[in-house]
């Protein structure tokens, strides 16, 4: 179920004085099964984005078309759209409002009508997808901690057994053991055949797990590929006010200094190789 | 007071939140701390380990359960020192727009010394002295609506400043901001921290921001688990992973190298320290 | 969206009006509007008129923009026309069906109208001059005298400043949270009354939870900041009166001797009304 932007252009508060231009001529495509990363600095028109993606805002002028289907047309089934495009927002736990978890996740699937036998398996799956115990399932979300309730949130939307699942800075605020964890649980999704969009402002995250990157800046696709391509652009990157990943810094920052190494390097693993490979050559190896 | 050259101490604290310490829930059991004066310390743990709890006791907006807490010789359970702890310890919080009180940002940072009594014309210099401290000289007309929001902790920040105090602490000032905003804040704090030498307890969750604090201390299920230079505490990568904790990418690669023989000193974790120390290695002889 | 409407009420411009204190806007204001209902012809309007166009053209708000908050009560001022044209007895005026306009209430219906654009042209300048804290502080100083019948003067104001530093971001964290809740097939717009107040709840318990939240925590960094009520707290900015505000106090006074005057040389605009 690809997802088509078509010179998408959007206004906030259009024909005020404090009219924004927020996204500008936007043209990209989301294919079937991709891992998308979506970066940009503050105000460069990430979240104006991706609500256009299930149809929660449309153009001020151009389309999107989601499976075809176009999301301004007359009579568009925005429920259904929804339902097959989940987006989890930023601080997603704000949203729950249910007395227990269960209800809350149960939220998503009652509004699209799913018969109430149905519910309590798609409730089970989703919390199941998010490693959360069903011992849970009769708490009460106000009690759970971070980390738990933004898995809720998340749960909440994948009950609704979404095929793209668009994701607002989903470890933002979270403890490095609660961000490793949400997104262990992206990337299994991701393997399991959900489209993922995911806008990230830590460039370590993206690099490791998207396969494609779109870089927007002041509402406009500045950049696109895939995360090597991308993070090469490094004075590109920093022009817009955006960083790249610490091993690519030091990378770049060694073949200043007259290091024969390979710049385009994301992980630790690969920079590992590539230091020790050059180290082994010199004196310092040859200490050994 | 004379000769203590500390800025801060806990001694064998306790607290437990609730009705008794039998049903309520023991944030902090037996917490023994001492932070110096002019010290930058960072305070780093897993969520729920008590980090927020203690950093509450150090401005007496909690008080100890059982143990005591001297913020520059002031015990925190002496009802008299209250607004005089309250002023030398100033807190700053996680969500800056929860913290601002009025909606003109010369009005927000004068909120504190408005509080203690001190008169106007004095206001009006110390407020501009916070906000030209802290970068932000030219929004002082600003609404803080329209600030971002790197930009609104460092208005939160010069409010603190105004009431001239000698330590900040800062409860994940940065958890909510973006890479932009974090070094805006990171950069004022170290600055303050060298130039006016305020004592700065920082906690946080981004562990490259703990690298160049002077001490790094690692709470664990309301203990003090682990106190020392980030050198030491970040060479103990299976301890913090133990934790929940993350090591500074840096640091993983030098232990890696380590491991296969390098001798890369264990001071370098920044990019730029590792780089040096790279370079050194492999032309020294 | 939000943001603009509310902060918008505000315009910075430099002018007489606008370094004012807000306490002599704020009793002008008040004295202004005591006259316009002494008033009862359109000879006094005509005064007043032009004090509140004097007013204007010294603020330097641009006209487009004071008429621009009549707007919102054009309903009210057509509403009140149309009533007093068919319902005041007189001479008529024309017939359509079963009901007459009359002569008489044409000219009420006017006089009312005139009067109502009247108010809310000088009591929106007084919103667009002054800023949100200034007339908050104004307010506070002007409450004082009561805090004697037990009127929390400090609080009041305090609680003002509060709600309007947090009602742009509410309300932006309504929309937030109410996209979210349409993103998981919410559906605010359709359904009877009772099914639409039901739906309400995925709006309105979160938005009361964080509410409260940042209430709570709006509390713990102002105890912080040792805030521990009115007693003994400065204000940065001390309000003094200049020469201006006499001279605009004076002048709404002169207003309002001629406005009596006037009114007693030509009388109600209609035998028999006030
Ligand atoms: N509800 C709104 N009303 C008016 N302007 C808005 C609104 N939401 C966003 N904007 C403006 O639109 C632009 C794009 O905002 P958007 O939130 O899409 O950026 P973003 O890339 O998600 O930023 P961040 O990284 O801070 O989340 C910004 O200039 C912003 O100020
Ligand atoms: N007001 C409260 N009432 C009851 N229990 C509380 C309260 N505040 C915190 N706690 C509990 O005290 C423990 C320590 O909480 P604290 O907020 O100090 O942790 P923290 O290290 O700051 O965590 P985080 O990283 O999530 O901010 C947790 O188990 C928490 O649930
Ligand atoms: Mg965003
Ligand atoms: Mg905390």
């Amino acid at each position: 179920m690809p997802i088509e932007l078509q010179h998408v252009t959007y206004d906030y508060m259009p024909g005020t004085p404090s009219q924004v231009r927020a996204l500008d001529d936007v043209c990209m495509t989301i294919q079937d099964g991709e891992f998308l990363g979506l970066i940009g600095p503050t105000g460069s028109g990430k979240s104006t984005l991706i609500q256009h993606l299930n149809g929660l805002l449309v153009p001020t002028s151009g389309r999107v078309l989601v499976d075809g289907l176009d999301t301004r047309a007359k009579g568009a089934d925005l429920r259904r759209l929804r339902q097959k495009v989940g987006l989890v927002f930023q601080y997603p736990e704000d949203q729950v409002f249910e007395e227990t978890v269960y209800e809350d996740i149960a939220f998503g699937p009652k509004n699209l009508g799913v018969p109430a036998e149905e519910i309590e398996e798609r409730v089970r799956e989703a919390m199941a997808l998010v490693g959360l115990p069903d011992s849970l399932m009769k708490r009460s979300p106000f009690e759970l901690s971070g980390g738990q309730l933004r898995r809720v949130a998340l749960a909440g939307v994948l009950a609704m057994r979404p095929e793209v699942l668009v994701l607002d800075e989903p470890t933002a605020g979270l403890d490095p053991l609660g961000k490793r964890e949400i997104l262990g649980h992206i990337r299994r999704l991701h393997e399991r055949g959900l489209t993922v969009v995911m806008v990230s402002h830590n460039m370590e995250e993206v690099a490791r797990l998207a396969d494609r990157l779109v870089v927007l800046d002041h509402g406009r696709i500045v950049l696109s590929g895939t995360p090597r391509e991308v993070f090469a652009q490094g004075e590109l990157l920093e022009s817009i006010g955006l960083d790249i990943p610490d091993v690519t810094k030091m990378m770049r920052e060694l073949r200043k200094r007259g290091w024969p190494v390979r710049t385009d390097v994301l992980t630790l693993e690969e920079a590992y190789e590539e230091i020790s490979r050059y180290l082994a050559g010199t004196k310092a190896g040859g200490v050994r | 007071m004379n000769g203590d050259n500390r800025a801060v101490v806990a001694e064998a604290l306790v607290h437990t939140y609730g009705p008794d310490e039998s049903s309520g829930v023991t944030a902090l059991s037996g917490v023994d701390l001492e932070i110096k004066r002019g010290e930058f310390v960072c305070i780093i743990g897993p969520n729920g380990s008590g980090k927020s709890t203690l950093a509450r006791h150090l401005n007496a907006l909690l008080l100890p359960t059982s143990g005591r807490v001297l913020v520059f010789g002031m015990d925190t359970r002496d009802e008299r020192n209250l607004w005089e702890i309250r002023r030398t310890a100033g807190m700053v919080f996680q969500n800056p727009d929860n913290q601002m009180v009025a909606t003109v940002v010369e009005e927000d940072v004068a909120f504190g010394p408005e509080n203690l009594g001190i008169k106007p014309e004095e206001i009006r210099q110390r407020v501009s002295d916070a906000l030209k401290a802290v970068g932000m000289e030219d929004f002082s007309r600003a609404s803080p609506h329209f600030l971002s929001g790197g930009q609104k902790q460092r208005v939160a920040i010069a409010g603190v400043l105004a009431m001239m105090p000698s330590v900040i602490v800062l409860d994940e000032p940065t958890a909510m901001l973006d890479p932009k905003g974090r070094k805006e804040v990171m950069e004022t704090l170290a600055r303050l921290n060298k130039e006016k030498g305020i004592t700065v307890v920082h906690i946080t969750h981004h562990m490259d921001e703990a690298v160049h604090a002077d001490r790094v201390i690692v709470m664990y299920e309301g203990k003090v688990v682990l106190s020392g230079p980030p050198t030491e505490v970040f060479s103990k990568t299976e301890d913090l992973a133990k934790w929940g904790l993350d090591v500074p990418f840096v640091a993983r690669l030098g232990d890696m190298l380590r491991k296969s023989g390098f001798e890369v000193s264990r001071s370098a974790l920044t990019v730029e320290e590792m780089v040096d120390e790279l370079c050194r290695l492999s032309s020294s002889t | 969206m939000i943001r603009g409407v509310i902060i918008g009420q505000y315009y910075p411009v430099r002018s007489t009006v606008h370094s004012m204190d807000p306490r002599a806007k704020i009793l002008i204001a008040t004295i202004f509007m005591v006259v316009l209902f002494v008033g009862n012809n359109f000879y006094c309007f005509l005064a007043m008129g032009l004090f509140a166009v004097l007013a204007v053209v010294l603020s330097k708000v641009p006209w487009h923009v004071v008429i621009r908050t009549v707007r919102p009560m054009l309903f009210i001022l057509i509403f009140t026309l149309v009533l007093h044209l068919f319902l005041t007895p007189g001479p008529v005026l024309f017939r359509m069906g079963p009901v007459t306009a009359t002569w008489s209430g044409l000219v009420q219906g006017l006089f009312i109208g005139t009067r109502l654009v009247i108010l809310i042209m000088f009591t929106s300048l007084l919103t667009l001059t002054t800023s949100p804290v200034e007339l908050t502080d104004g307010l506070e100083d002007v409450l004082r005298p009561f805090s004697r019948l037990g009127v929390p003067h400090h609080e009041l104001a305090m609680m003002m400043t509060i709600a309007l530093r947090f009602i742009p971001t509410l309300l932006e964290e309504a929309d937030r949270i109410m996209k979210a809740q349409m993103a998981r097939g919410a559906d605010f717009q359709s359904g009877n009354m009772l099914n639409r107040a039901r739906n309400l709840a995925p709006l309105l318990v979160p938005l009361f939870v964080s509410a409260f939240r940042r209430a709570d925590e709006l509390a713990l960094a102002m105890e912080a900041r040792c805030y521990r009520g009115g007693e003994g707290r400065t204000r940065m900015k001390k309000l003094e009166m200049h020469r201006a505000d006499y001279v605009g106090i004076l002048l709404v006074v002169l207003a309002s001797v001629l406005v009596v005057y006037l009114r007693i040389k030509f009388g109600p605009v209609i035998r028999g009304t006030v």
